[in-house]
């Protein structure tokens, strides 16, 4: 696919593939607040498979409205959260996770800030230590000598 | 006339190629004639690609359908502004700019670089063309915007509905002109690396290039997320978009790099690391051009199906940034470092800054190029999303943002914490009492609105404590301390007006964050809504002709206590038939700093004109885009310094004999 829209612009045409307009519709929110809350919540963790970058709870999308609705019925079905994202994982892949999952193919993704922090922080801190090092030495006692020499003589 | 402008760019091509070789050759040799070839012909090179980049213009203002480029994205009854602006809503117009604006910080390097070194100013300018050239190629080779359609077509297929406002008028100038400015930085790097040296005239050059540059695209991101915040129809302000992220990274680099750049400039130390951050920022803009250029974020095999311009833009970048990272590789051993400061001092502070905004940077890079390598090395698809980026760039943010006030307060070379900690105890307990309000009296705050708005407050009045101490308010007679105040340097009021900025766009986003207020619900007309204490009444959709759309005006009005409506909300949504798409129109209100913000949805079919409509209470989102206007500013006035703009290091001979207003 060729884009065809300014380099910055391109995101917002992405979107257009969702439509325009409005996300999660009156008619497919739960009765129960605490139920629909959840649901909320999780939604915002779930991407809209045909979108660029968009959750469900964000997309007008069909495909999106579906998964709104699948959500919604394993709540309402008892599922704790973990076993709802479970079940829609398992049909619809890793893909449809905004945060991926914890796991060895992922660990350098999540782990890179923590050890570029902590590798720069030490790199930092021994160049200070060794520049601290060469900070000038004290004056020998014959140089010290001479500017007393010096110091007296403009004096 | 459209030849013309085509020949113009085959001449500014050459030119750039003369631009490459000639001057760089001139330095080598210490020819002085052949130096000199550098400036005029950087600033013709300009003069002809602008030449080329205003017959385009009129090419899409006359609708001149015999261009392909014209005709695929614009149409005879788009209104007249975004005729204009619609030169650059395209692929072909955009790079046309991106060279345009590029040649035109060559041109300024050639106009005011009088008092450079010749060598050095040589050496800029020859890279300048070098990557003038290679964006000249991949224009004429891969994206020609003069291409011919034989016969011309009637009429052209319209611009994409979502770039017909007026934010593509200043959305991509803004930020190609803070992209592209870092390429004089990444130019100046380069020259030094192949003279070997860094001398003064180098780290006084470096720095008003990457405020200037630091300043657009502030306000290009900035104006870009206002836009998608006002066009998308659900209010978000910030996507983490692979295509945001690109833009973010520069950013972030370049932030990094006018921190690290005043180090150099004041104690003329960090020299290689500042060197090293020139060359990524702007590789990182390359990045950034690549990514959005190639297709490739869609996904990897789109790239692969049609890889010629993902591939010559590869191959820029591959030779730009191996190229000056190996160059880095090879000589930063024989420059000099400079310099020798105690951690704990205003350039231990920068270091710092420097260590969390670098680690910021890599950590939206992974997380942007994560799937690409995922996708290309197991063939599976993951996607890292907004969860990814508040997990690990929001912790980072909160140690620098904490620390920002000390930084301007320490002393340089030796620093005294505990003295600055005293200096910033009213701004803390100020900050503090924040904290304690909002948790306590502000209905439904969480910890993190209490500490994200104390965290704010932080950063505004360390700022103010920051101005107010080195006027001396408070130590001396009010009078001097105007005076003094009046009399402080440019660049301590940009330092001060920048992290205040900051300051209040985190306000904006705690409270949008935290305290936004949500209705999704059918409205029957005459049917009023209550949220977060404002009354609005839906009174009815009215269809609408717009001059290239059609469209369904909703309209709404605010309600007094009373019952009498105040103001007026339009929402809409429009339909461009020449593309078939739908847009959105959002309504929005602004009260105070914060605003109401009204989407509407598909009417329902049973005739009673009711309509899905999405309201949302936005409290002190202004304040995002605000903070930035402040944050711009500061770099502003920070560039009217008086040290940048007399370009030479100022002579205080003369002025020290004279009694300094301060002593009087």
């Amino acid at each position: 696919m060729k884009t065809k829209l300014p380099a910055i612009a391109g995101f917002l045409a992405a979107f257009l593939v969702a439509g325009t307009a409005l996300a999660v519709k009156p008619s497919e929110m739960l009765a129960d607040p605490k139920l629909e809350a959840r649901a909320r919540l999780l939604s915002e963790e779930l991407r809209c498979m045909v979108c660029q970058n968009q959750s469900i709870d964000e997309s007008d999308a069909e495909l999106a409205a579906d998964l709104r609705v699948l959500l919604r019925e394993r709540l309402v079905a008892g599922d704790s959260d973990e076993q709802v994202m479970d079940y829609i994982v398992s049909r619809y892949g890793e893909f449809v996770l905004l945060k991926p999952q914890f796991n060895l193919r992922n660990a350098l993704l999540w782990a890179t800030p923590l050890l570029l922090l902590l590798g720069g922080g030490t790199f930092v801190l021994l160049s200070a230590r060794s520049r601290r090092r060469q900070e000038p030495a004290a004056l020998s006692k014959d140089e010290q000598e001479a500017l007393d020499a010096i110091l007296r003589k403009d004096a | 006339m459209v030849e013309m402008g085509h020949f113009a760019l085959v001449l500014a091509l050459v030119l750039s190629l003369v631009q490459s070789l000639v001057p760089l050759y001139g330095a080598h040799k210490g020819d002085a004639r052949l130096m000199a070839v550098g400036g005029p012909v950087t600033v013709t090179g300009f003069a002809m690609i602008g030449l080329s980049f205003t017959v385009l213009t009129i090419a899409y203002v006359q609708s001149d359908f015999s261009l392909v480029n014209v005709w695929e994205n614009s149409h005879s009854l788009k209104p007249m502004i975004y005729k204009f602006t619609g030169t650059w809503g395209n692929h072909e117009g955009s790079m046309l700019l991106w060279v345009l604006i590029l040649s035109f910080f060559g041109a300024l390097v050639a106009a005011f670089g009088g008092n450079l070194p010749a060598t050095l100013k040589a050496n800029v300018l020859a890279v300048q063309g070098w990557i003038g050239t290679a964006f000249l190629l991949f224009i004429l080779i891969t994206s020609n915007p003069f291409a011919r359609l034989v016969p011309a077509p009637i009429e052209g297929k319209d611009l994409n509905p979502i770039l017909q406002d007026i934010g593509l008028a200043v959305h991509p100038p803004l930020l190609y002109l803070g992209y592209v400015g870092f390429s004089v930085c990444f130019s100046f790097a380069v020259a030094a690396l192949i003279e070997g040296r860094i001398d003064a005239a180098w780290a006084r050059w470096v720095r008003p290039w990457t405020l200037a540059a630091w300043v657009f695209l502030t306000g290009g991101i900035s104006m870009g997320s206002y836009w998608a915040y006002y066009e998308l129809g659900w209010g978000g302000f910030w996507f983490w978009d692979p295509v945001e992220n690109a833009s973010f990274m520069p950013w972030l680099a370049g932030t990094a790099l006018l921190h690290s750049a005043i180090v150099m400039e004041k104690r003329s130390a960090l020299k290689i690391w500042t060197l090293l951050l020139a060359i990524l920022t702007f590789s990182l803009s390359l990045l950034g051009t690549f990514l959005v250029r190639s297709g490739v974020l869609t996904s990897v095999h789109a790239f692969a199906s049609d890889p010629s311009r993902g591939v010559f833009i590869l191959g820029i970048l591959t030779v730009f940034i191996g190229g000056s990272l190996a160059l880095f590789a090879l000589r930063a051993s024989s420059l000099t470092a400079g310099g020798i400061f105690h951690p704990i001092s205003r350039e231990g502070a920068l270091v710092l800054n420097n260590l969390f905004l670098t680690t910021a940077t890599a950590t939206v890079l992974i997380g942007t190029l994560y799937p690409l390598v995922v996708e290309a090395l197991f063939g599976e698809k993951i996607s890292v999303g907004e969860p990814f980026f508040n997990l690990t760039f929001g912790p980072l943010m909160l140690p620098l943002l904490a620390l920002v006030p000390f930084g301007p307060l320490l002393a340089w070379k030796r620093g005294d914490v505990a003295a600055v900690a005293q200096r910033l105890m009213f701004a803390f307990g100020a900050a503090l009492l924040v904290v304690l309000v909002t948790f306590l009296f502000i209905d439904g705050a969480s910890v993190f609105a209490a500490l994200g708005s104390g965290l704010a407050a932080w950063l505004v009045l360390g700022a103010l404590t920051d101005l107010a101490l080195k006027a001396g308010i408070g130590n001396v007679a009010p009078k001097v301390a105007l005076r003094r105040f009046l009399g402080l340097p440019r660049s301590v009021f940009g330092t001060a007006l920048a992290h205040l900025g900051l300051g209040l766009t985190l306000l904006g986003i705690v409270g949008v964050l935290s305290f936004e207020k949500e209705a999704i619900l059918v409205m029957k007309p005459g049917q009023v809504l209550e949220i977060s204490s404002h009354r609005l009444r839906f009174e009815g959709l009215q269809p609408v002709r717009g001059p290239n759309f059609t469209e369904d005006q909703g309209r709404f009005s605010l309600l007094s206590p009373a019952g009498q409506p105040f103001a007026e909300i339009m929402s809409a949504k429009r339909f461009y038939p020449v593309r078939q798409m739908p847009t959105t129109e959002a309504g929005i209100k602004t009260i105070g700093l914060s605003q109401l913000y009204v989407s509407l949805g598909d009417e329902t079919t049973d005739g009673s004109g009711s309509v899905v409509v999405r309201v949302w209470w936005k409290p002190l989102v202004t304040l995002i885009w605000g903070g930035t206007l402040v944050m711009m500013a500061g770099g502003f006035v920070s560039l009217m310094d008086r040290r940048l703009r007399v370009g030479a290091p100022a002579k205080r001979k003369a002025t020290d004999k004279k009694p300094s207003p301060v002593a009087t």
